[in-house]
């Protein structure tokens, strides 16, 4: 209690454990908020998951900077927005109108425009045609009699001969101007409908059948490649970031805190070989190692958290630890305990390693940050866990994906800033602990 | 004095002895998992019955043998090739005589990656890797030494200035490391800006003449130096800072200023040569752990260095190439520390070699 009231005093620690609050909330919201399992299926982004969502759309907070309002994702479908006629056609057959109405005022052009249409189909030979009309009065026929197929998604943004019709520029760019062939930069605003028509047997039905204007933003955090809502993966980057930085520091400086009390107070063999094992580990490049590790074993962040302990219990930290204990070994009050016949396990447990808890604290505090780095740097590599999404697997993916080359900054920046003000936070934390329960450097 | 060079003399020797086991442990250590615990054996004889095979059916001078027959060839041929890679072996003899190359600098051929100039000898592919490691690293941390250094001096002298503040409130920012900053600093000065490079070490082609080249040079090494740099510094200077004020708080420093010497006299004479040790051994200890962090800073910026060849030789599982990267660093990490454990002996007379607990 006391150390929390004299933490207050420390504006920049003040700062740094509110943060640290902030992610252990969040952290705690995430988890419940989207399960792991769910998450790994979003993550995993299997059909039909992430279909109405852009491909490598920034994050909606792109219009203050740029002084626009971007094009969000416009959604029209049967139940919303839509309006479905049917008349008799004969044949045993109905003509069935869809108009998918939308409202277009944004200062940009789509990324793309598919429409998704399902069907329980009685017979064959069923087709459709599907229109636009755009403000200005004019309809443009986009496609002529395409097969009704059971479940369809027709990307017209991808139809070539649209293109062609267009003047060669794109769909969602073409369809949304006054007049293609003298390429303005601004859409025309107003009222657009897609109108979807075809003969259809009675019997037919559609149970689907819906237009997706795709944005050129999304959500707070935009998505990738995928079409993934980064905001999945930067919310449980946060408790995988934390879980492994405090389990990796406290599993390693803990054990080595207690090697490093138990070996000196035995000293002589046990105290050699310790010495000898740590300088066998201080020799070993840890990344390297774990490098190998990730590729020719098991990528499991479980593994890797593991084989970071084992690699770190026998690690430079002992010597330090080694040589303060040395001092507290000979203090007087060591001697007393040993004078009233307290055994070597209570008087290392018990007055040995109490003693430089002090020292200990901080250190656990500030070695956090290297783990939570040490674990992004593998999955930047690409080593990251298979199913996990983490904050390194995002910073991968925007590298394989030339995101910086393509102008998605966001993709690469999100992620890293998330691991900055994490790695910051517990180092200011670290840093004010260790002057507060190490009072011989607080005056300076 | 004598007696104090045969110390020097054992404790050396004793050091050394030490480290070469250690070396030796943690090679054998790589070579195990380098091979994948002996399972990369598997995949190799698979490779070689499967190239052999497809050789041998694919001969149209052998069309006309019998299947039989044709079999028992390749089977011979199979473990003739076996017994020229040594693969009929148990792996655990064999890992002996890996070590043994290794340890000996004997590293053998690649088996997928060439250097530039087209040799799979692993000697110099590494030997081509080397010298762009050692520039952009030598380059950065010398930097970040001296700049701390004469900035801690500095700060210690105006303690409680602004300047002061501004600079220990970011010391957190070692937190972080410095591909993470290479990250920010590729995507301003390179993606948005577009005034430097993305990434490499000269412009593709190389410029012809030798200034060019140095130019290119410096222009590519601008970003990942930048990146280390403020990685490094401000932790640095913080640690420095507050070492040259535990020192200059000490008697004998009032002592010399009550002589009236020079602030400048007092800083060489009685700061920085009694502090010279610590100095030395920090600037060792942060060597050590920028090699480790080669790895993924070259891989970031493209670097044409040793980290990179062993993130590359790691994705191509060219074992060759992987043990004798991590014999280059383990041999440069144990050469470190012998330099730090000796030099910190030599420089500091209170360090009593030997004496410092008899058992080890």
């Amino acid at each position: 209690m006391s150390m929390l009231k004299e933490l207050r005093r420390h504006p920049s620690a003040v700062a740094g454990l509110v943060i640290l609050v902030i992610f252990v909330g969040f952290s705690i919201y995430t988890v419940f908020a989207f399960p792991y399992s769910e998450a790994i299926k979003l993550w995993r982004a299997g059909p039909g998951v992430w279909d109405e969502l852009p491909r490598r759309a920034a994050p909606v907070w792109y219009d203050y900077f740029t002084r626009k309002k971007l094009p969000r994702t416009i959604i029209v479908s049967l139940e919303d927005g839509g309006t479905m006629t049917a008349e008799p056609a004969g044949d045993g057959k109905n003509r069935v109108e869809i108009v998918f109405p939308f409202e277009y005022a944004y200062d940009g052009f789509p990324k793309e425009i598919s429409l998704f249409v399902e069907a329980n189909i009685a017979a064959r030979g069923e087709s459709y045609s599907v229109y636009m009309r755009k403000p200005n009065g004019e309809t443009v026929t986009l496609t002529e009699d395409i097969n009704f197929i059971q479940s369809q998604a027709y990307r017209i943004s991808q139809e070539g001969g649209l293109r062609m019709k267009l003047g060669g520029l794109a769909p969602h760019v073409g369809l949304f101007v006054e007049d293609p062939h003298r390429k303005p930069d601004q859409p025309l605003k107003g009222r657009y409908e897609l109108v979807m028509r075809g003969d259809l047997s009675e019997e037919a039905e559609l149970s689907v059948a819906k237009l997706v204007v795709y944005g050129q933003v999304h959500g707070l955090a935009g998505t990738d490649h995928l079409r993934r809502d980064l905001t999945v993966a930067l919310s449980w980057g946060a408790p995988i970031a934390l879980m492994f930085g405090v389990l990796a520091a406290v599993g390693t400086q803990i054990s080595t805190f207690i090697l490093g009390g138990i070996g000196t107070w035995f000293g002589g063999r046990l105290d050699a070989i310790f010495q000898r094992v740590t300088e066998v580990f201080m020799i070993l490049p840890l990344l390297a190692v774990l490098i190998m590790i990730g590729h020719f074993y098991s990528r499991s962040i479980w593994v890797m958290l593991g084989m970071v302990i084992l690699l770190n219990v026998f690690s430079s930290p002992l010597k330090v630890y080694r040589a303060m204990f040395l001092q507290a070994k000979e203090a007087p009050y060591i001697e007393a305990a040993r004078a009233y016949g307290a055994g070597n396990f209570r008087i290392i447990f018990r007055y040995l390693l109490p003693r430089l808890t002090p020292v200990l604290l901080p250190n656990m505090v500030i070695v956090i940050p290297t783990f939570v780095f040490l674990e992004a740097s593998l999955a930047v590599l690409g080593l990251g866990d298979p199913v996990l999404p983490t904050w390194g697997k995002i910073i991968f993916d925007a590298r394989t994906n030339d995101a910086l080359y393509m102008g998605n900054y966001y993709w690469m920046i999100q992620p890293a800033v998330l691991l900055m003000v994490i790695g910051f936070s517990f180092a200011l934390v670290g840093y004010t602990l260790d002057r507060i329960l190490n009072p011989r450097l607080r005056k300076l | 004095m004598r007696d104090i060079v045969a110390r020097l003399g054992k404790f050396t020797l004793l050091r050394l002895v030490s480290l070469v086991v250690t070396v030796v442990i943690a090679v054998y250590i790589t070579v195990f998992i380098a091979n994948w615990g002996g399972n990369l054996d598997e995949v190799r004889k698979f490779n070689i019955e499967h190239d052999i095979s497809i050789e041998i059916y694919g001969n149209p001078a052998f069309q006309a043998m019998p299947t039989s027959e044709l079999k028992a060839l390749i089977d011979e041929r199979v473990q003739l090739e076996y017994e020229r890679q040594g693969l009929n072996q148990p792996f655990i003899v064999r890992s002996f005589k890996y070590l043994l190359d290794a340890i000996t600098l004997n590293l053998g051929r690649s088996e997928h990656i060439t250097s530039d100039s087209g040799s799979r000898e692993v000697r110099w592919i590494l030997l081509e890797r080397l010298p762009p490691t050692l520039i952009l690293l030598a380059t950065s941390q010398l930097l970040v030494f001296i700049l701390s250094i004469i900035i801690a001096l500095y700060l210690s002298r105006h303690y409680g200035s602004i300047l002061d503040r501004i600079i220990i409130a970011l010391a957190p920012t070692s937190a972080a490391p410095g591909w993470l900053y290479g990250l920010f600093l590729i995507t301003i000065f390179a993606a948005a800006l577009r005034i430097l490079p993305w990434g490499g070490m000269v412009d593709a082609p190389p410029p012809p003449t030798t200034w060019g080249y140095f130019v290119s040079l410096l222009k590519h090494m601008v970003l990942p130096v930048s990146a280390m740099l403020i990685s490094g510094l401000f932790a640095s200077i913080y640690s420095w800072r507050t070492f040259f004020l535990i020192y200059s708080s000490e008697d004998y420093i009032d002592l010399a200023r009550a002589k009236g010497l020079s602030s400048r006299t007092i800083e060489r004479r009685y700061i920085l040569r009694p502090t010279l040790p610590p100095i030395i051994t920090q600037f060792m200890i942060s060597m050590i752990y920028v090699w480790l962090g080669a790895i993924i800073l070259e891989t970031v910026f493209g670097w044409p260095g040793i980290g990179r060849l062993f993130y590359q030789a790691v994705q191509l599982y060219d074992t060759p190439v992987i043990i004798g990267n991590v014999v280059i660093l383990g041999y440069m990490l144990a050469i470190t520390v012998f330099l730090l454990d000796f030099a910190y002996a030599a420089l500091d007379p209170r360090v009593r070699l030997g004496l410092e607990g008899g058992g080890q």
